[in-house]
């Protein structure tokens, strides 16, 4: 299976650029008026991690055919996504003061079209691990080092086509792909395992063939790194999902564990508090 | 079966015996049957050609499609998804993504119906160069029900940005479209039948996007046609024309974009023209024919042959086709009623 080296980076260094997702999460929203604050934040350590430590991408060169791909499948999390993308390059930061205004490249939902840096589009929950196994395949018999990670919801798990793509990826050896499943109990309608029981997800996904690494605490970088370090750097010839257990809405204190924040806009009262308990948070 | 059938599907290893049975409908004989599903043995002429990066998906039916000639030679590049099409097309999105050349072959009613969606998104909104190769359109598949068949994919297609919609309507049409347009950078959906139809063509051609092949000329009428429908134009035209009525036939083989430069002429000329579609009246190939005359304000009146608006009843194929006038007979009474004004 591929592997590839981690980058240096300390725990104080991750623990800002974490912030930083949050922070943007907060402002956008306010210039959107709308956005999805609990799942941004939920994943906010998982994607700090992978982008300043794990993945290897050319912000310089979007397209580099070797790059590690990563495709969010939990959309409606993008929010989280872009301003680590700019951080890094892949445009220019005044694009985020564009987010969701009219013909702007940063819409509700990644687009691949539109965002550098964006591996796929989505927004139709289901789709991307479909489209990783597709590129896993290609990626493995160009002979590409590249791994191609799928950062899907708990949500997501209900999706038929979900479980059509950790066959075939089970079933084709797919070492180079890699899922990861941020269960953070937050869904349109209230926690996903009160709508529909998806749980146990661990024996789900090993009875797909896919060898599984429960994250106990998708906040804690120590615990991150480690299963990130598993899942995108072997051993093993399986595809591997990372079950993150994590918080929505981690971060604020009157949003986390909540579901009522999955999709809402702060005042302008909470917004202060929420860039103040944000600041001053210390989370990893 | 006959050891010409034989022949041309790789079956040195099957039981089948030389005695072909029309009755019987095993799969090995099905197969016999479908000799103008050229798609593999096209694909293979193409890989072996050194066009490395062709890759082919399909969803447990690459037998009845006749791609598994393929993966038998190309076994790393051909990718059996079993029964998940919704996989399947967003896998072949994936492909491309990387750079390779996917070419799914599915029936279409699995493959446009089921798969709308994914074709969507994955596959037509961001551009990717997959060619989907939806085979078994239309009533073809006769006594297997509605399930089996497919009178709405044109309808469900038509409306997607960036999605060019071919039909080609025998064998030497796929090879040629598959020939012709492998390598273009666009979402293609190329609409085959199920392979049994009657051969149009001897010779491969240029397959356009946009174009359009006038078989017939004739200066009473025009029937414009695809699928399965163009050969029964072409034996209306011969009815007809033992009745003084001569008529022009168009194999309209691109949908979408449709050639309106033929529509043109042909209402320039006539007046009196008949679109021909194994698929429903409604949204159809008939209804892009009818967008083209409104549009333009071309002065014609336009007799739509198709499905009517409703579920077929089920029954052997050519039983069915007679029962909607889809067939040479049908597309003849369309025309004289035509012209009776």
């Amino acid at each position: 299976m591929p592997s590839r080296p981690l980058r240096n980076v300390s725990k104080d260094d991750l623990k800002e650029k974490a912030r930083l997702i949050r922070r943007d999460t907060v402002r956008l929203t306010d210039i959107c008026g709308s956005g999805h604050y609990g799942s941004s934040f939920s994943m906010a350590e998982l994607v700090a991690s992978l982008y300043f430590q794990f993945l290897h991408v050319r912000p310089e060169d979007p397209k580099w055919a070797d790059r590690d791909r990563f495709l969010l499948g939990k959309g409606h999390a993008a929010i989280g996504l872009y301003p680590v993308l700019a951080d890094l390059g892949f445009f220019p930061k005044s694009w985020l003061d564009s987010y969701t205004r009219l013909n702007s490249p940063l819409g509700d939902h990644p687009d691949v079209k539109k965002v550098p840096g964006a591996d796929f589009s989505s927004g139709s929950i289901g789709h991307n691990l479909s489209v990783s196994v597709g590129m896993a395949l290609g990626l493995r018999l160009k002979g590409s080092p590249a791994r191609v990670v799928c950062m899907m919801g708990d949500g997501e798990q209900t999706e038929g086509q979900i479980w059509e793509a950790a066959i075939s990826g089970a079933h084709w050896g797919l070492s180079n792909l890699i899922g990861i499943v941020d269960i953070n109990g937050a869904g349109s309608d209230g926690d996903p395992q009160e709508t529909m029981r998806t749980e146990p997800l661990a024996e789900k996904w090993r009875a797909f063939g896919w060898e599984v690494i429960v994250l106990e605490d998708g906040h804690d970088f120590d615990q991150v790194q480690d299963a990130l370090n598993r899942a995108l750097n072997g051993p093993g010839e399986a595809p591997r999902c990372v079950l993150a257990y994590t918080v929505a809405g981690k971060g604020v204190s009157f949003m986390e564990g909540t579901w009522q924040w999955h999709l809402g806009y702060l005042g302008p009262k909470d917004l202060e508090r929420a860039y103040a308990e944000i600041q001053a948070g210390d989370i990893g | 079966m006959t050891a010409e059938m034989k022949a041309g599907l790789d079956l040195a290893e099957s039981t089948v015996t030389e005695e072909f049975d029309e009755k019987t409908w095993d799969m090995v004989v099905s197969l016999g049957l479908s000799r103008q599903l050229t798609t593999g043995t096209t694909l293979l002429e193409l890989a072996d050609s050194g066009q490395e990066d062709i890759v082919v998906c399909t969803a447990d039916l690459g037998r009845p499609t006749q791609v598994e000639a393929f993966g038998r030679r190309y076994p790393d590049r051909y990718f059996n998804f079993g029964i998940a099409e919704r996989n399947m097309i967003g896998a072949a999105a994936g492909l491309a993504a990387v750079g390779y050349l996917p070419v799914i072959s599915n029936y279409s009613f699995f493959l446009a119906l089921m798969g709308v969606e994914n074709i969507r998104n994955d596959i037509c909104y961001p551009g990717l160069p997959v060619k989907m190769v939806g085979t078994h359109s239309g009533i073809a598949m006769g006594f297997y029900g509605t399930s089996h068949h497919c009178c709405e994919d044109i309808g469900a297609l038509r409306t997607m940005a960036g999605l060019n919609l071919m039909a080609p309507c025998d064998g030497m049409a796929i090879t040629s479209a598959l020939r012709s347009l492998i390598r273009h950078p666009e979402p293609i959906y190329f609409r085959a039948g199920r392979g049994r139809e009657a051969p149009i063509y001897q010779a491969p051609f240029d397959f356009r996007i946009g174009g359009s092949n006038t078989l017939r000329e004739g200066r009473h009428a025009t029937v414009l046609a695809i699928g399965n429908l163009v050969k029964a134009g072409l034996d209306a035209a011969e009815t007809l024309s033992e009745e003084g009525v001569e008529v022009t036939v168009v194999d309209m083989y691109s949908i979408r974009p449709i050639d309106r430069e033929a529509i043109r002429k042909a209402t320039a000329e006539h007046g009196v023209i008949v679109s021909a579609e194994e698929h429903n009246v409604t949204g159809g190939f008939g209804s892009a024919i009818a967008e083209v005359i409104a549009e333009e304000g071309l002065g014609a009146r336009l007799h739509k042959v198709g499905m009517p608006d409703q579920y077929s009843i089920l029954g052997p194929p050519t039983h069915l086709y007679a029962h909607y006038g889809l067939d040479g007979a049908g597309v003849a009474s369309a025309v004289r009623t035509a012209l009776r004004g």
